[in-house]
C-alpha cells in the first residue's frame, strides 16, 4: 500500500497527490512515469511523474478528474492509500546539451512539462515556457511556471485570461520574434502535441513529445502502448514516452487512444451515480 | 499386482457447452477412488523411465505407490521433496512429452495419468493435509530473485528450504508471473497459484511486489548496495512479437500477452474490475501454441459468436499441446490450418469519426508446406492467388514472446545471446557476472513452466555452493 501524504486541488478537475514510494522517488527523473492501482479491483493507470523528493521518499503525480478511475482515486483523502505505485518506468527526457529551449504544455501535461522546466533551468539553461488551458479557472502551475522560466507566455483557448489561442500560436509568436531554440519539448493531448509538431517542423526545429499511450504493465510485456515512429512500431512504456515528434504517427495515436471509449463512458456514469446515490 | 486395464481413467470435466462460456476451471480432478484405481495401472517397473523424462526429478513411482496405498499425504511428500509447485504441474505440464512419453504402459494402450495424479495428490494435501512447512533456521546469507515466476518461486523456494535469507522482487502487482498473467483461470485457477506463493511465504521468503528491477533498483546495486550475496534472474520471456503486416495498429489487435494480461492478472471479465477490454464477436486468433489455445478459448467465454485459430503450418505442425487443442474443438473453436494473414483490414468512412480505425477482418492467404528447415519442420509458402478475407473485429496475435531488455540493459557484464537471451551455464545458471545466475525462459526464450522451474531448482543448488564454498573465483 502506497500512502497519500499529501493531496491538493489545482483546479476543479485536477488534483495533486503526494505518494510515500521510496523506491520510486530514489530512482525517478524528470519524463518517467509510473503505474498506479487504486484498489484491489482497480485498472493500471500510467501517470507521469509531477515531482519527487528523494530524501523524503515521495512522489507527485497530478490527475485529471476524466474517468472511473480518476474519479475513485480523486475521492481517497490524505492517509489513505492506493494499491500499487510501480515504478519509475520509462525512460528519462535527455536534457543534457541544451543551452536554450522551449517547454510546452498543454492541459494536465503541464503537470509533466513542470518538472522538466525545473530540472533544465537547474541545468542553466534558458527556458521559455508555453503553457495553454481551455480556459481561465483552469490554469495551474503558473507560479511554479514563472519560477522555472525566463519567460512565461500562460495562454487560454477561450482568451479569459487576456491571451487568447493555442499553444501553438504562442509558440510562432516566439519564434517569429527571434528566438532560436535548440529544442522544443512538448507534452500534452495527442492533438495539441501534433499541432505544435507541425508547426516545429516548418521552422526545422527539434522537438520532443511524451506519448501517453495506454498502457496495461508498463515494462513491455503487453504492446497495447505501441505506436508508429518513423515507419516503426515503437512501444511507449520502453522506447519512450519520449520520441521524436517529428516522426510520430499522431493520427493513428488519436485514433488508439480512444479504443475503450466507450467501455470508459458506461464506466464514468455508473461512478457518477454511485457517487450522487452515496451523497443521497 | 497392477491393473492391467489399457485404458486410462477418465478425467471428470465440465461440459463443453457449459464451460465454454465461463471462467471455472475445466477439469475437476479425479476422485480419490479413480486416483487409487489410476494409481494401480503403475507397474512400478524397475528401471524408472518417467523419472527421466521429469526436468526436476520426481520420484514418480514412490508417489504413485503411495496414491495406490491411500496414503495421499506421504504421495505428497515425495513430490514436494522435488517439486515446490505440484498443484501447478499436475495441471500444466506438458505430460505427454515427458513423463508420460517414457511410461512403459504407453507402449501398449494409454500410459499411466501422471499428471492427474500429481495434481490430485497436491489437490488432496491442500484439502486435507496438514501445513507441515517448517522454517529453517537462517544461514545468514542474503540472495535476490529476480522475477515472481515459475523459475523464480522454485528458485527462493529451495534456497529457503536451506536457510537463505531470500527476497523476491517482481515487477507487477501480484506474484506468480506466466502463472497469473499468460494461464487462464480456466487452466490454471489463480487460488492454486496463490496458495503456492503462500507456502513460500511460510518458509520465510520475502516477496516485493511492484519493483521492476533495472528501474526501481538495479542488480548492480543489489550486489555492492543491498548486500545480496547472489542474484538469480527469472524474468521470462515476456516481449511480445508482431508480424509487421499492414493494419497491425487498428484497435482490436492485441498481442496474446495483452488479451491475457487483461483477462487474467486485472480479471477484466469480471464485473467488478476496472480493466476495460472489447467483447469482439468475431475473433480471430493467429499462432498455434498453448497461449493462442489459451487466447482462443478466453475470446470465447467473453462471449464471442465465433472464434477462428490461423496457423500457417499444419495441425500436426500445432506447438500446442493435443489436449488443449482438443478442448479447444470442444468448445467450438475453428481451426484454419495453412492459413497466414496479409494484412488487417480497418473500419472507415464512417461520419462519426470515434468508430474509424477498429479491426473489421483479415485478409488471409492459403500456405503450403515445402522443404524442411533447419528445425526440421518443414516450411509453409504462400500459394499464389489463393487470398481471401476473414470477418473479425479482433485479431489477437500469439506469435511467441523475447526476453524483455530491461534487466540486460541495466546490467554490467551481463552476457546476452543475438535473440537477447541471458547466456547462462544450462547446468548452473552462472552467467558471465559472478554472482549472477540465470534460468527459465529469459536464458532459452519461451519454454515451458516446468523446464523454467528445472532451471530455478538448478540454479538454487549453484548459489548455495557458490556461497558456501566462497566459490567467487
Amino acid at each position: 500500500m502506497y500512502e497519500i501524504l499529501k493531496r491538493e486541488e489545482l483546479n476543479p478537475s485536477s488534483t495533486r497527490f503526494r505518494f510515500y514510494a521510496p523506491y520510486v522517488a530514489g530512482k525517478a527523473k524528470p519524463g518517467q512515469f509510473v503505474i498506479l492501482r487504486v484498489d484491489e479491483n482497480g485498472e493500471r493507470v500510467p501517470f507521469t511523474i509531477a515531482g519527487y523528493d528523494r530524501e523524503a521518499g515521495t512522489v507527485d503525480v497530478i490527475v485529471q478528474i476524466v474517468g472511473a478511475t480518476t474519479m475513485k482515486l480523486n475521492r481517497l483523502r490524505e492517509g489513505e492509500s492506493v494499491a500499487s505505485l510501480t515504478g519509475p518506468l520509462g525512460n528519462p527526457t535527455r536534457l543534457d546539451g541544451l543551452s536554450k529551449a522551449a517547454v510546452v504544455g498543454g492541459g494536465l501535461g503541464c503537470a509533466i512539462a513542470l518538472p522538466i522546466a525545473q530540472e533544465l533551468h537547474r541545468r542553466g539553461c534558458c527556458v521559455h515556457s508555453v503553457v495553454g488551458f481551455r480556459t481561465k479557472d483552469l490554469i495551474i502551475l503558473e507560479k511554479e511556471f514563472a519560477e522555472a522560466s525566463d519567460l512565461l507566455t500562460v495562454m487560454t483557448d477561450d482568451g479569459s485570461n487576456g491571451r487568447g489561442g493555442l499553444v501553438s500560436a504562442g509558440l510562432e509568436e516566439l519564434i517569429l520574434a527571434g528566438n532560436i531554440y535548440d529544442e522544443v519539448i512538448c507534452i500534452g493531448p495527442p492533438l495539441m502535441m501534433k499541432f505544435v509538431c507541425l508547426l516545429t517542423k516548418k521552422y526545422g526545429i527539434k522537438t520532443t513529445v511524451s506519448m501517453n499511450s495506454i498502457m496495461v504493465d508498463g515494462t513491455g510485456m503487453c504492446g497495447c502502448c505501441r505506436l508508429t515512429v518513423g515507419g516503426e512500431t515503437k512501444f511507449a512504456c520502453v522506447d519512450g514516452p519520449d520520441f521524436d515528434g517529428h516522426l510520430v504517427d499522431f493520427d493513428e495515436a488519436i485514433s488508439r487512444g480512444n479504443i475503450y471509449g466507450e467501455f470508459e463512458r458506461h464506466a464514468y456514469d455508473e461512478a457518477c451515480n454511485l457517487l450522487k446515490k452515496e451523497v443521497e | 499386482m497392477a491393473d492391467m486395464n489399457p485404458v486410462r481413467t477418465p478425467m471428470p470435466s465440465q461440459d463443453p457447452d457449459i464451460r465454454r462460456r465461463n471462467f471455472d476451471e475445466v477439469t475437476l480432478g479425479y476422485t480419490e477412488e479413480m486416483a487409487v484405481a489410476e494409481a494401480k495401472r503403475c507397474l512400478n517397473c524397475r528401471h524408472r523411465p518417467c523419472t527421466g523424462g521429469c526436468p526436476v526429478g520426481i520420484r514418480i513411482p514412490d508417489f504413485i505407490a503411495k496414491v495406490a496405498e491411500g496414503e495421499f499425504e506421504e504421495a505428497y511428500h515425495i513430490i514436494h521433496e522435488d517439486s515446490s509447485l505440484p498443484a501447478v504441474c499436475g495441471r500444466v505440464c506438458p505430460q505427454e512429452r515427458q513423463c508420460e512419453k517414457y511410461c512403459v504402459r504407453g507402449m501398449k494402450g494409454d500410459s499411466v495419468g501422471i499428471g492427474r495424479l500429481e495434481r490430485f495428490v497436491a489437490d488432496w494435501h491442500a484439502a486435507h493435509g496438514s501445513e507441515s512447512v517448517k522454517k529453517q533456521p537462517v544461514n545468514g546469507h542474503k540472495v535476490a530473485v529476480v522475477g515472481a515466476g515459475p523459475s523464480g518461486l522454485t528458485c527462493a523456494g529451495d534456497l529457503a528450504k536451506k536457510g537463505y535469507d531470500v527476497t523476491v522482487f517482481e515487477a507487477l502487482h501480484i506474484p506468480g508471473g506466466v502463472l497469473v498473467y499468460g494461464i487462464p483461470e480456466f487452466r490454471l485457477p489463480k487460488a492454486i497459484v496463490a496458495r503456492e506463493v503462500d507456502t513460500l511465504r511460510a518458509l520465510g521468503v520475502r516477496i516485493e511486489t511492484n519493483v521492476v528491477v533495472g528501474r526501481s533498483v538495479t542488480i548492480d546495486e543489489l550486489l555492492e548496495e543491498e548486500g545480496f550475496e547472489a542474484v538469480f534472474i527469472g524474468t521470462g520471456a515476456g516481449l511480445p512479437s508482431f508480424m509487421k503486416i499492414p493494419g497491425e495498429s487498428l484497435k482490436g489487435v492485441f498481442s496474446a500477452n495483452e488479451f491475457l494480461t487483461r483477462v487474467n492478472l486485472m480479471k477484466a471479465y469480471r464485473e467488478d474490475s476496472d480493466t476495460p477490454i472489447l467483447r469482439p464477436s468475431r475473433v480471430a486468433v493467429v499462432g498455434g501454441g498453448n497461449v493462442a489455445m489459451d487466447a482462443a478459448r478466453s475470446a470465447m467465454r467473453l462471449g464471442a459468436g465465433r472464434v477462428t485459430v490461423l496457423y500457417r503450418r499444419g495441425e500436426e505442425e500445432m506447438p500446442a499441446r493435443k489436449e488443449e487443442i482438443e478442448h479447444a474443438k470442444e468448445e467450438g473453436v475453428e481451426f484454419m490450418f495453412l492459413t497466414a494473414p496479409t494484412q488487417i483490414l480497418g473500419t472507415e468512412g464512417n461520419e462519426d469519426r470515434s468508430k474509424n480505425g477498429f479491426v473489421r477482418g483479415v485478409r488471409c492467404i492459403r500456405m503450403e508446406l515445402g522443404e524442411s528447415d533447419a528445425s526440421g519442420r518443414r516450411r509453409p509458402k504462400e500459394i499464389p492467388g489463393s487470398e481471401f478475407e476473414l470477418e473479425a473485429d479482433a485479431v489477437i496475435m500469439a506469435l511467441g514472446t523475447s526476453p524483455n531488455p530491461l534487466i540486460s540493459r541495466t546490467t554490467h557484464d551481463l552476457e546476452t545471446d543475438r535473440r537477447g537471451c541471458i547466456v547462462a551455464d544450462p547446468e548452473t545458471g552462472e552467467t558471465s557476472r559472478p554472482g549472477v545466475f540465470a534460468g527459465g525462459d529469459t536464458v532459452t526464450g519461451a519454454a515451458t513452466v516446468i523446464l523454467a522451474m528445472g532451471a530455478g531448482k538448478k540454479a538454487a543448488a549453484a548459489i548455495d555452493r557458490y556461497i558456501t564454498e566462497g566459490g567467487k573465483g
